[in-house]
């Protein structure tokens, strides 16, 4: 899978290169608007982070160049300015997806996985881990062919997990993605927990080999044997 | 009351004064000029009677009016020396009129071969209380006359000379900061309209400026925290997932995390603040607070499960409201979590809708909160480590700028009620 990071500030670029190349991603940068016009016009990408405020020009106008040139490139506009209007004119230039700046890695990876697995596998959306089955479509899990029934949040939490998979998913992370970003002023997050322990319960009675580890003060993090 | 029917009833009360100290004095003059003509025409008659008189003796017989206009007596001399000329108002019976009627008299004596005579003359004269009701009818005509005129000038001259005026007026009503309107101004040669047009421009323009320079600045300013942020969290988030960490490390990368996340929601609502003070939020449809607030229930429903809060939405019926739906979002939402994150485990949130209001009641600490001081920024009963101490504030930023009431009251529990407009 080919990724190209347009982002014009070096740290927050190579904070997103660093995360996205261990998950075995090909990953390429641009920093300035002429060099992402250069790339995108010679090279195919599966996935292009965009940022919209770039030296040399604004990232929708690359959109617009992507819509011209026919690439059906899958793109999610990175931005530190959550702007109603660009995030209108961004999804009406093409863009698949917009993810205000700041955002988890975990939430990164979520997006970039959804973009790609709706640019490629057309049809069938089922996921496999070990011997855990999901069905993206029917929200349905199943272990070794037996149905793992689990309610809707816990069904979030466990895709969530499985998509950043050996990485650590922070509860704020978690809790703005399955809750939605409005939960963000809650007082805390120990209302995760409760679903969590459910989960593993679930997990553990099924024998999954998939297993949820607390990383404590942080987080949790999906791991197979 | 308009400029125009303003003045003119001032005038009014002017020209009232002026034409009846006018009409007093005009009709002193003229009776006056009246007399002095009526008396002369009385002493030309006196001299042709005496020329008549001397030619034709008989004349001296006539001793009353009848169908003359004078009359003779003899007089003895010690009365003709004192006898002078006299003019004198006096009445007499007017077969045409069947009435008294005011004539002039004027009485002289003169000698006749030897005898003293005396002459009297007499002219009608002008009646004063037809003539000054004539007087008063002709000069209400003129004042009822004059007062139409003027209205009339108002309304077409006047109001054609001050169009640039109410013009002004009409774009200064309609004019939105946060939209503003290029509005041609009427081109006019009168001096203090250009001037004001001018003024009003300048001013204008100047806050037009200064809106958006703020505007641009809480953008910027914004934007520029959010970067280091995203680099701050993200960093933070890949230094946790190097294998070769301890607890006690995680636990403070941790910490730092919060901290930065808590960090970027304040940043979010100050922005969120300033976007509502400068009407950033323009856009407005009828929004509907019972389906509203069943999906903030329903989105929090975990979190109230996990700390066994009671939630219940009573609603005679739904208030139907005009405003921005994403800030009736961020009201519903502030004033929800407000009464979830101050709460007690086991507690209870009653949301109660009427047509006009929304009251959220909720149990928490024992003691009432400061009614004034619960809505300012920053401000915490308790150090809550999560709160920003902005969620009742953008509350009433955004009550404020729809002209809803927002109030506390404590009555065992902490109830804090918008009111959409007055109940009848």
């Amino acid at each position: 899978m080919k990724i190209l990071v347009i982002e014009d500030e070096p740290e927050m670029q190579q904070n997103m290169v660093q995360s996205l190349k261990q998950e075995q991603y090909l990953v390429e940068t641009a920093a300035t608007f002429d060099e992402a016009l250069e790339k995108i016009s010679l090279y195919g990408y599966d996935c292009i982070l965009l940022d919209i405020t770039l030296s040399g020009g604004s990232g929708l106008q690359l959109l617009e160049e992507l819509k011209n040139q026919q690439k059906t490139e899958g793109v999610i506009i990175v931005s530190a300015k959550d702007s109603l209007d660009d995030r209108i004119t961004g999804l009406e230039l093409g863009a698949d997806d917009y993810l205000p700046k700041p955002f988890h890695m975990a939430e990164l990876h979520a997006r970039v996985k959804s973009v790609l697995r709706r640019r490629k596998f057309d049809g069938s959306n089922l996921h496999q881990l070990q011997n855990l089955q999901i069905d993206l479509d029917k929200h349905l899990v199943w272990v070794n062919g037996q149905e793992l029934v689990l309610n809707r949040k816990e069904f979030d939490i466990l895709l969530y997990l499985v998509t950043n998979k050996d990485r650590l998913v922070s509860k704020t992370a978690l809790a703005e993605h399955v809750w939605g970003d409005y939960i963000d002023q809650a007082d805390n997050y120990e209302f995760i927990y409760s679903q969590i322990k459910n989960l593993r319960k679930k997990l553990k009675d099924h024998a999954a080999q998939v297993e949820i580890q607390a990383i404590y003060g942080i987080g949790y993090k999906l791991v197979t044997p | 009351m308009k400029l125009l029917n303003h003045a003119t009833s001032y005038l009014a009360g002017i020209l009232l004064v002026v034409i009846s100290v006018w009409a007093a004095l005009f009709y002193v003059n003229m009776l006056d000029e009246i007399y002095d003509s009526m008396d002369d025409g009385l002493e030309n008659q006196k001299i042709l009677v005496m020329q008549k008189a001397a030619r034709d003796s008989t004349i001296l017989q006539q001793t009353e009016f009848e169908e003359g206009y004078y009359k003779f007596r003899e007089v003895p001399l010690a009365v003709a020396r004192q006898q002078k000329d006299l003019y004198q108002d006096t009445l007499m019976y007017m077969q045409n009129e069947k009435d008294f009627e005011p004539v002039r008299l004027l009485t002289t004596v003169f000698r006749h071969q030897g005898k003293f005579y005396e002459l009297r003359l007499i002219t009608s004269m002008v009646e004063e209380d037809d003539l000054i009701e004539d007087l008063f009818y002709s000069l209400l005509g003129l004042y009822v006359g004059l007062i139409a005129s003027i209205l009339l000038l108002n309304n077409l001259l006047l109001k054609r000379i001050w169009r640039p005026f109410y013009q002004l007026l009409q774009r200064l009503r309609q004019f939105r900061l946060e939209d503003p309107q290029p509005i041609a101004v009427e081109e006019t040669n009168i001096d203090e309209f250009r001037l004001l047009n001018q003024t009003v421009e300048k001013l204008l323009q100047s806050n037009i400026s200064t809106y958006n320079s703020q505007k641009a600045f809480i953008e910027n300013a914004s934007h520029e925290l959010q970067t280091p942020l995203a680099i701050s969290l993200n960093k933070l988030e890949l230094l946790a997932e190097s294998n070769n960490l301890q607890e006690a490390q995680l636990e403070q990368i941790g910490t730092v995390m919060q901290s930065l996340e808590r960090l970027t929601r304040l940043n979010k609502s100050l922005l969120l603040l300033s976007k509502i003070e400068n009407r950033q939020f323009a856009a407005e449809e009828p929004v509907n607070f019972q389906t509203l607030l069943e999906h903030i229930i329903s989105d929090f429903s975990d979190q109230c499960h996990f700390r066994n809060l009671t939630v219940t939405l009573e609603g005679e019926e739904a208030p139907q409201v005009t405003m921005n739906p994403d800030l009736a979002m961020m009201l519903s939402l502030n004033l929800f979590k407000n009464a979830m994150v101050h709460n007690v485990n086991g507690g209870s949130i009653k949301v109660l809708l009427t047509a006009t209001s929304f009251t959220i009641e909720n149990l928490g600490k024992d003691t009432p909160l400061h009614p004034e001081k619960l809505f300012n920024r920053f401000y915490k009963e308790d150090t809550s480590g999560a709160s920003t101490g902005l969620g009742l504030a953008i509350a009433k930023a955004i009550c404020d700028l729809y002209g809803f009431q927002i109030s506390y009251d404590y009555q065992q529990k902490h109830i804090l009620r918008v009111q959409f407009r007055p109940s009848v």
